[in-house]
């Protein structure tokens, strides 16, 4: 599948505040699946056999390696890492190629969870938002797709026209945050 | 108010666009007289206690919802998928 070239949409990353890191990453191509009506098991078992992942079960995210496979709503997940293989996954499932199309961030440290939560109404404790969790929610009044990869790691995804407000609305709350002493010292 | 999704589970209203009735799943036939279409698109009960409302998830998974709650005591009673639902009576 042709690759469009995705450009950075702001120079302004990577940024530091009180041991947290904003930064962009490269994710590769994304792909989203949905599945033809009744072809959900036809499409997990050929995703299993061409690119060594699962189709995800609501809010979970299935990994081999460099490429995951992101739950991203009813019917839908994405492909997230290498091109996909067209000729094994399109009799299951509609294609399309979203690279272009989202900005991807992290955000690593001590307080993420807290800047996070001055955001996102998604109940981000770790009893309910596990490592290895992803949801599609809101992110101030901007939709995304949040993935929580450790303790102290999440994943952001933005639409890419929204990129410049994230960044702003990430930067602010991450000064807030440390400003107040830093992140909430209670369990997960 | 918290809606849990019968997919992504207990999330905040923010997340949720209201449409309004579920008795908009039951869609008359194309050709039925004038007073169901009538009936169907503008006449609404306004119960106080138990309703059925459509929801779309919108800043989530994208589903629609059928939303049984109590307008007297807020409470929400139950949440299914709306696909395969027929009937807003029902
Ligand atoms: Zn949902």
């Amino acid at each position: 599948m042709a690759r469009l070239l995705v450009t950075p949409a702001t120079g302004a990353l990577p940024v530091t505040a009180g041991g947290m890191t904003l930064s962009l990453t490269d994710p590769g191509c994304i792909t989203s699946l949905a599945p033809w009506r009744g072809a959900g098991m036809a499409l997990s078992k050929a995703l299993r056999a061409a690119h060594g992942v699962d189709f995800p079960d609501p809010g979970r995210i299935s990994t081999s390696g460099t490429t995951r496979c992101l739950w991203a709503g009813r019917d839908q997940a994405f492909l997230v890492g290498p091109a996909p293989d067209s000729a094994a996954l399109a009799d299951h499932a509609a294609l399309t190629d979203q690279s272009d199309a989202w900005a991807v961030m992290r955000l690593d440290g001590p307080g993420a969870r807290d800047v996070l939560a001055r955001l996102t109404p998604l109940d981000l404790r770790a009893q309910v938002f596990e490592p290895g969790h992803t949801a599609r929610t809101l992110l101030g009044q901007m939709n995304a797709v949040l993935s929580r990869d450790a303790a102290n790691g999440y994943e952001i995804m933005v639409f890419r026209s929204m990129t410049a407000t994230a960044l702003h609305e990430l930067t602010e709350a991450m000064k807030s945050v440390t400003a107040q002493g830093g992140a909430d010292p209670s369990p997960g | 108010m918290r809606i849990t999704c019968p997919l992504c589970g207990a999330r905040d209203r923010r997340e949720f666009h209201y449409m309004g009735d579920a008795v908009y799943l039951d869609r008359p036939d194309p050709v039925a007289p004038a007073v169901a279409w009538d009936d169907y698109l503008h006449l609404r009960d306004n119960p106080a206690g138990e309703t059925r409302d459509l929801w779309f998830h919108e800043a989530g998974c994208g589903a629609w919802l059928v939303v049984t709650r109590n307008t007297v005591s807020h409470d929400v009673l139950s949440v299914a998928l709306a696909d395969g639902i027929r009937g807003g009576a029902g």
